[in-house]
């Protein structure tokens, strides 16, 4: 394949990439980070969280860069004023509805876009109780910010599951199995894919998740299968 | 769980729609609701197995829309419009009023279980408040009685249609559904006639020259979407009818399709003539129940005459046409959310690019067209486009309908051609205010849209005199609001609204529209808090700026446009 390469100016710096490149990846070739939260190398990328928008000459509204493709003439700001106020609400608003203390890349956005994790006083946040439903891992949506990976790997993105989708729309939005069934009940093998792309700590293996609450290994080892399960647990063991 | 639960009438459903696949999930959903009066495990299992679609994925299907329970609800439905125009006529004292007879009913144990919920507008606001029960409009709401309420139904609701034109609306607001022998006495389907005899290329330029744009709120231009889609690699085309109108405010579609369904039919199987489309989906509104049988019998009276079906009025031409349902989600009106119900599927909007007219249904080529739209296309072909551009104004050719409601003496739908006043239309065909009171504003565009003023009553309705004067045409509707009315009343209502309608799917938006409500809440009770206009205007802007589609990008435009009008209604009150 010989594409003659698209030529494009990124906050002034001329830059070449290849056709059907994505902005983020333009951008990333040529040294200049453009932030993310949803996106990862492995999902399909569905331009959810809007932190990495950029602008565009010419557009009516800013452009994510994940999912948008570089086009020859393209002249891109990716840290103007319009963008810096988008990501910076965007952040202020994600404090105001989950608890991001297990997200440290979210944290890290937050100072350098000057986000104030207090700007909506008074906000209702999404604090469903802990799912403990299995021996495997632990689901507390509490920590989800609806970045979809876990959705997406269960399904089309890697294991063709599909034990996972939504309950709610909108802000109730919660990832759901069938009628809230428990995991062992659905079609859920326990691969752990979708706690290994889980950026916010919101799917946690099951035995790390005892550690933080105070186990000792040996005690951990010492559980029966049932007794991991959590119904069992928490009738005996636990505190 | 019923521990009886018979399957059978489910299972005889979809032994015939099975070969669809997940496209019939809706119709199957909708369905089981019928059947069930919720739609309990066993079922959606027995669904998911039938569509061979994965059970989590039915599931948040049945979450997504409105309509669909997953717990027993009542067996009457009644549906309380709580938006702007039906809040003015006192629509939330009915709805306290009906909760209150109906936990009475309960109570009692009368032998009719009745659930009443809260919905969104109804597309009844000249009728407000509008009330729908089982899905049918319940007009004249103060003077029924709840035996009347509860067990009629099938009320037909009367549009006053009226304006400097009748031409959309020339066989409109009669009180009944125009026949297609009607339709033909007075001309109808002798476009399709011409159109047959044109070439597609021809066509596409004959509309192309009209200037018609889209009348759903976006605007494009018709004739280049209708190229696009020709031009377009892969088969088959599709056309879908957007018929899923749901703007606070808006019921021109519902009028159109009630009154004169042959007209909307007739423009869309011309679009499919001129693209090369052999199928078609009309995409309804699920609270537009009147309006889906008007269609599927004007669908069936077409098929019959030969004008759908295979080789149309004799040419080489195909096309049919399927019906779908809506399930309640304003979002899906956005053309691309649109496409994902009708594949049975969570209502999020796409992105974009690619563009329906090459990645559309099914991911194939698909041109999409709003209701009215649609209703331009025969006088086009009919008059053609040079006679059709003498109507309105050179950049905004044609004639118009607008849905005035609020507080005015004769609230309806009017079709005028673009360019007269809004003055012309509120204070000469609606009558002017309804009461005393003098005006104070008018919500522009709908939920969507910006308010106008007094400065602006004598503002052109037209795409460039509104776009001039800071407003915005949208969907055509005016709500007007006289001097006594609290606007931060109608505001909290908007961003209730938006709050319930969010897909979810973006940030901006998903978090935006929750963070707005709540904000507008507070200030509606008088507990303002310092820096609230400051937080609502760096939401508004980002969910305009970087939501990703049209609903999130226009969630805050009312409020944007009253905080530069009345800035004062957002200041905390001095201590």
């Amino acid at each position: 394949m010989n594409h003659p390469l698209v030529s494009l100016t990124i906050d002034g710096i001329a830059v070449q990439a290849a056709p059907g490149s994505t902005i983020l990846k333009a951008a990333q070739q040529a040294g200049i980070e453009i932030p993310t939260i949803c996106y990862h190398d492995h999902c399909t990328a569905n331009g959810l969280c809007r932190i990495c928008v950029v602008e565009v000459s010419g557009a009516r509204t800013l452009v994510p860069a994940c999912v948008a493709t570089v086009q020859d003439g393209m002249i891109i700001h990716t840290q103007s004023e319009r963008v810096r106020r988008s990501r910076r609400t965007i952040l202020e608003m994600l404090y105001s509805s989950v608890d991001l203390s297990e997200a440290p890349e979210i944290e890290t956005l937050a100072l350098v876009y000057g986000a104030d994790s207090q700007r909506f006083p008074g906000a209702q946040r999404r604090e469903p109780p802990l799912i403990d439903d299995n021996p495997m891992y632990i689901r507390d949506y509490a920590k989800c910010i609806l970045c979809w990976r876990c959705v997406q790997v269960c399904a089309e993105d890697a294991q063709y599951t599909y034990a996972l989708n939504f309950s709610g729309r909108g802000f109730e939005t919660q990832i759901s199995t069938f009628y809230h069934h428990p995991m062992p009940e659905t079609t859920c093998v326990f691969c752990g894919q979708c706690v290994g792309v889980c950026p916010t700590g919101a799917l946690k293996p099951k035995r790390e998740w005892l550690l933080e609450k105070g186990y000792t290994p040996e005690a951990i080892m010492g559980l029966t299968r049932n007794e991991r399960r959590g119904k069992k647990r928490r009738e005996g063991l636990s505190h | 769980m019923e521990p009886s639960l018979d399957l059978s009438p489910i299972r005889s459903f979809l032994s015939e729609i099975a070969p669809q696949g997940r496209s019939a999930l809706l119709p199957a959903l909708h369905a089981a609701q019928d059947f069930y009066g919720y739609i309990p495990e066993p079922v959606a299992l027995e669904i998911a197995q039938a569509l061979q679609i994965p059970a989590a994925d039915v599931f948040g299907v049945i979450e997504f829309y409105a309509m669909f329970h997953t717990h027993p609800v009542g067996k009457v439905i009644i549906h309380v419009c709580n938006d702007p125009a039906c809040a003015l006529a006192g629509a939330d004292t009915v709805f306290k009023q009906l909760s209150r007879r109906a936990e009475y009913a309960l109570e009692t144990g009368e032998p009719i279980s009745v659930t009443v919920e809260q919905s969104p507008c109804l597309g009844l606001c000249d009728h407000a408040p509008a009330l729908l029960v089982q899905n049918f409009p319940a007009t004249s709401a103060p003077e029924i009685t709840w035996q009347e309420l509860t067990t009629k139904t099938g009320r037909r609701p009367q549009t006053h249609v009226d304006g400097d034109l009748r031409l959309l609306t020339a066989r409109c607001g009669k009180g009944h559904t125009t026949t297609l022998k009607a339709y033909q006495a007075s001309g109808g389907y002798s476009a399709l006639r011409k159109a047959l005899t044109m070439t597609p290329e021809a066509l596409i330029e004959e509309i192309k020259a009209s200037g018609l744009v889209g009348r759903g709120g976006a605007a494009f231009p018709t004739g280049l979407k209708w190229e696009s889609a020709a031009r377009a690699e892969g088969t088959p085309k599709y056309v879908v009818c957007n018929a899923d109108e749901a703007e606070p405010g808006t019921f021109k579609d519902r009028v159109l399709m009630e009154d004169d369904p042959h007209q909307v039919l007739e423009g869309m199987i011309i679009a499919a003539y001129a693209i090369g489309a052999n199928k078609g989906y009309f995409y309804i509104r699920g609270e537009y129940l009147h309006a889906y049988h008007t269609i599927s019998h004007a669908l069936e009276e077409a098929r019959t005459a030969g004008l759908l079906g295979s080789q149309i009025l004799g040419s080489n031409f195909s096309f049919d046409i399927e019906i779908r349902r809506g399930a309640g989600a304003y979002v899906c009106g956005e053309e691309t959310a649109l496409f994902e119900s009708i594949e049975g599927k969570r209502g999020f909007p796409r992105i974009k690019p690619p563009f329906p007219t090459t990645h559309g249904l099914f991911g194939k080529p698909t041109v999409i067209n709003n209701v009215e739209t649609l209703a331009n296309v025969p006088l086009i072909i009919q008059w053609g486009a040079k006679e059709y551009r003498k109507l309105g104004t050179e950049k905004s050719p044609g004639p118009k309908l607008f849905c005035l409601s609020g507080d005015v003496q004769r609230p309806g739908l009017y079709e005028v051609p673009f360019g007269v006043s809004l003055r012309h239309l509120i204070f000469e065909l609606g009558g002017g205010m309804r009461g005393e009171s003098p005006f104070q504003a008018a919500l522009v565009g709908g939920a969507a849209g910006t308010f106008a003023t007094p400065e602006h009553l004598d503002t052109p309705l037209s795409f460039e005199g509104l776009r001039a004067a800071g407003l915005t045409l949208g969907s055509g509707v005016i709500t007007v609001f006289d001097a006594q009315r609290d606007l931060r009343d109608v505001l909290y209502r908007l961003a209730r609204f938006f709050a319930d309608e969010s897909c979810g799917k973006c940030y901006p938006c998903q978090i935006g529209t929750q963070r707005q409500y709540e904000i507008m809440e507070r200030i509606l009770n008088g507990q303002t808090r310092p820096g609230d206009a400051e937080r609502l205007q760096d939401v508004g802007w980002t969910m305009t700026d970087a939501s990703l589609c049209g609903l999130g990008q226009t969630a805050a435009s009312a409020i944007l446009s009253a905080l530069k009008y009345w800035p004062h209604l957002f200041q905390p009150v001095s201590s």
